[in-house]
């Protein structure tokens, strides 16, 4: 176990994340449990609703839902981040811990330049001057590969196009040099060609600044591409982890198995439709006794009626009782 | 762009000033004429009269005639107090005006800006619905019945106790004569005319800071590590400006036009809206034209200012017309 062979830097354990409601506590993020250790890529895969945003917004202390609760530890280079004060989270975001949201146009301030916006994260978390903040500013366009930085950073969001605008999004997050960037979805909003952009950039931060990355995804060709470890998750469970090359020679669990099949083939004749899971995940209201992917399971047993632990598998944990008949147990 | 807002301006106003003069001198049953000449005037002292003033000629010679009266030789002068010049005592009546309306704006933007801002913050508290409910109540009061109350009680009911000994008798000071006195005699009027807008200001700036609130650049703010201070006031305050100024614009524009009409009415103070109020009961044609063309240069004005300052508030409508 290499990875996990000195202290990580992000460790999650146990996170709930519950909403209250009329049907009483709704549970979206369910006893999860995860580590990223440093300059790691780990990716999270799921599809829509399966607790990706809520566990990285949970990271960054951002759930602000009155009737959100949260329970469980949230461990950053060994410090207790769950209930720390405003104060000493604020230090922490931005600073140790950014984030990159899916869609820069609306997680952007419509009234303010690019350049002010990284500028005044800047400004947050050290004693720059305006100038200095600004004249850094352009220095991160150009890092990220915008043309014209001096003069781009004067433009207002809506000027720009979607992947310059997720480069400003990315130049804001990594404006303090944070160890632990989380990108929510950053290239979801983009077209192909600059989405392998975008990725390049990413790997290029690790490279540069031995940055942890948790890239969170629903793109399977994209986790492909960058991750070094893979999370799956489905209604708000992991069901499946482990390093990128073991989880896609041999994945585990069913629902990772129709995640890899509906990547399309790289060459050759491209299918006419790509398989895909039949169903849709269940909402945190009507989650099913037992395993989760049950209903959709085409494997699915008498034993699934128990929600089925992690099993050991190699590198790989799984959430699947076929996994210790099946596998060397 | 400034020349064609211009010309908007020139031509709404001219179409007003038609449409008054139509109201007040072509509607059937409205004989300005018998209106000055007094309730038992004879057939003989009516046609000299109406002679007189001109109403006996075609109806677009005596719109004309108006006009040139008001703005070009500028001498045009009332129908009812002979001798009285209409521009003028317009001139006298707007600083009358304007002290009212400047204090009340300055006393509403600042309270409603508070109660918006906390009752946002407290979304869903007592605090938040008191103060909604309380924003309620001052849109529904009447402007003149709480005016009448505050004279009630401040005039006579209590003006003679320790708490209310120092406010003056009703009507105006000038500030460049008085000012402590200026302050005293406009306190009371100011409080009266902000509660409206205060209740009004706060319930819309609460509702889009709340919107704001929702947006995902508060979430990319508060992620950046900024406190919660800076994320209010340069995100979602900030943002919110748009519709709160553009608001403030136009309701500022009417009441220069004449809007504190019933305020100033309450408090003897003889405003624009005072002097229009006294013309219609007349029916002074000069007078109501003179004031109406005065109001709708206000409307007008303001909302091209609004147009601008929208443009100066938000990036994406200035470059979009750029
Ligand atoms: N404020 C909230 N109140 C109630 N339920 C919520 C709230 N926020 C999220 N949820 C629920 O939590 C679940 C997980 O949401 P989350 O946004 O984390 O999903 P996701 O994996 O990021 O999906 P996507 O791929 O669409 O971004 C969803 O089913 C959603 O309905
Ligand atoms: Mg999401």
């Amino acid at each position: 176990m290499p990875e996990a062979a000195d202290e990580p830097l992000l460790r999650v354990e146990d996170l709930c994340v519950s909403f209250r409601s009329e049907r009483g506590l709704l549970r979206a993020v369910d006893r999860l449990s995860f580590t990223v250790a440093p300059g790691e890529i780990l990716a999270v895969v799921g599809e829509s609703g399966s607790g990706k945003s809520l566990t990285s917004l949970a990271v960054m202390g951002l759930i602000d839902d009155p009737n959100a609760v949260l329970t469980g530890s949230i461990r950053y280079r060994g410090r207790e981040l769950v209930g720390l004060p405003r104060r000493e989270l604020r230090k922490v975001r931005g600073d140790e811990i950014a984030m990159i949201f899916q869609d820069p146009m609306s997680a952007m301030t419509p009234v303010y330049t690019i350049g002010w916006q990284i500028a005044e994260q800047v400004q947050a978390h050290s004693r720059l001057t305006r100038r200095q903040a600004r004249a850094r500013a352009v220095d991160l366009l150009g890092e990220m590969g915008m043309p014209n930085p001096a003069i781009q950073v004067d433009r207002y969001p809506h000027q720009l196009s979607g992947g310059m605008r997720q480069r400003a999004m990315i130049a804001m997050a990594l404006s303090c040099n944070p160890s632990l960037l989380i990108a929510d979805e950053p290239t979801t909003a983009l077209d192909v060609t600059v989405q392998a952009q975008i990725l390049r950039l990413v790997e290029q931060l690790r490279r540069d600044h031995g940055s942890s990355i948790v890239f969170i995804t629903h793109d399977m060709g994209v986790v492909a591409e960058i991750a070094d470890r893979v999370m799956v998750m489905y209604a708000g469970k992991v069901v499946e982890r482990g390093p990128k090359p073991d989880l896609f020679a041999t994945p585990g669990h069913p629902y990772t198995v129709g995640l890899l099949d509906s990547i399309p083939p790289m060459a050759g004749a491209k299918p006419r439709r790509l398989p895909a899971i039949p169903g849709a995940p269940p909402s945190p209201a009507d989650r099913p006794d037992g395993c989760p992917f049950g209903p959709r399971c085409a494997h699915r047993h008498d034993s699934c009626r128990v929600d089925p632990p992690l099993y050991r598998r190699g590198r790989q944990d799984v959430s699947c009782t076929l996994v210790p008949e099946g596998a060397d147990a | 762009m400034l020349l064609r807002r211009l010309g908007e301006m020139v031509f709404v106003m001219a179409g007003i000033s038609v449409l008054v003069f139509l109201i007040f001198f072509a509607t059937p049953g409205a004989d300005p004429a018998a209106r000055i000449a007094g309730r038992n005037a004879s057939p003989d002292v009516l046609a000299a009269v109406r002679h007189d003033f001109g109403f006996d000629q075609p109806l677009w010679v005596q719109y004309l005639l108006l006009m040139k009266r008001l703005f070009v030789t500028g001498d045009l002068t009332s129908f009812v107090n002979r001798g009285q010049k209409v521009i003028p005592s317009i001139l006298q009546a707007v600083p009358v005006t304007l002290s009212l309306l400047i204090g009340a704006a300055v006393l509403w933007v600042a309270v409603s800006v508070a109660i918006g801002v906390t009752a946002a913050l407290t979304r869903g508290t007592i605090v938040d619905r008191a103060l909604m409910i309380l924003g309620l109540v001052g849109v529904s009061m009447p402007v003149f019945w709480v005016g009448e109350v505050a004279n009630l009680i401040t005039q006579s009911r209590y003006h003679d106790s320790w708490f209310f000994s120092w406010v003056p008798a009703l009507g105006y000071v000038p500030l460049t004569q008085d000012p402590v006195g200026w302050f005293k005699a406009l306190v009371i009027p100011w409080v009266t005319l902000a509660i409206l807008y205060i209740g009004l200001y706060g319930r819309v700036l609460r509702a889009s800071l709340i919107e704001a609130y929702h947006e995902d650049f508060i979430r990319t703010a508060r992620a950046k590590g900024l406190g919660e201070g800076r994320v209010l006031v340069r995100h979602a305050l900030r943002t919110s400006l748009v519709t709160f100024v553009s608001l403030f614009g136009l309701d500022f524009g009417a009441l220069v036009g004449g809007g504190t009409l019933l305020t100033e009415i309450v408090f003897g103070l003889q405003g624009v809206g005072f002097l229009t109020f006294n013309a219609l009961q007349n029916l002074d044609l000069p007078v109501i034209m003179a004031t109406v063309m005065y109001a709708s240069f206000f409307v007008v004005a303001s909302n091209a200012v609004v147009d601008l300052l929208y443009a100066a508030l938000d990036p994406r409508v200035r470059l979009a017309r750029a």
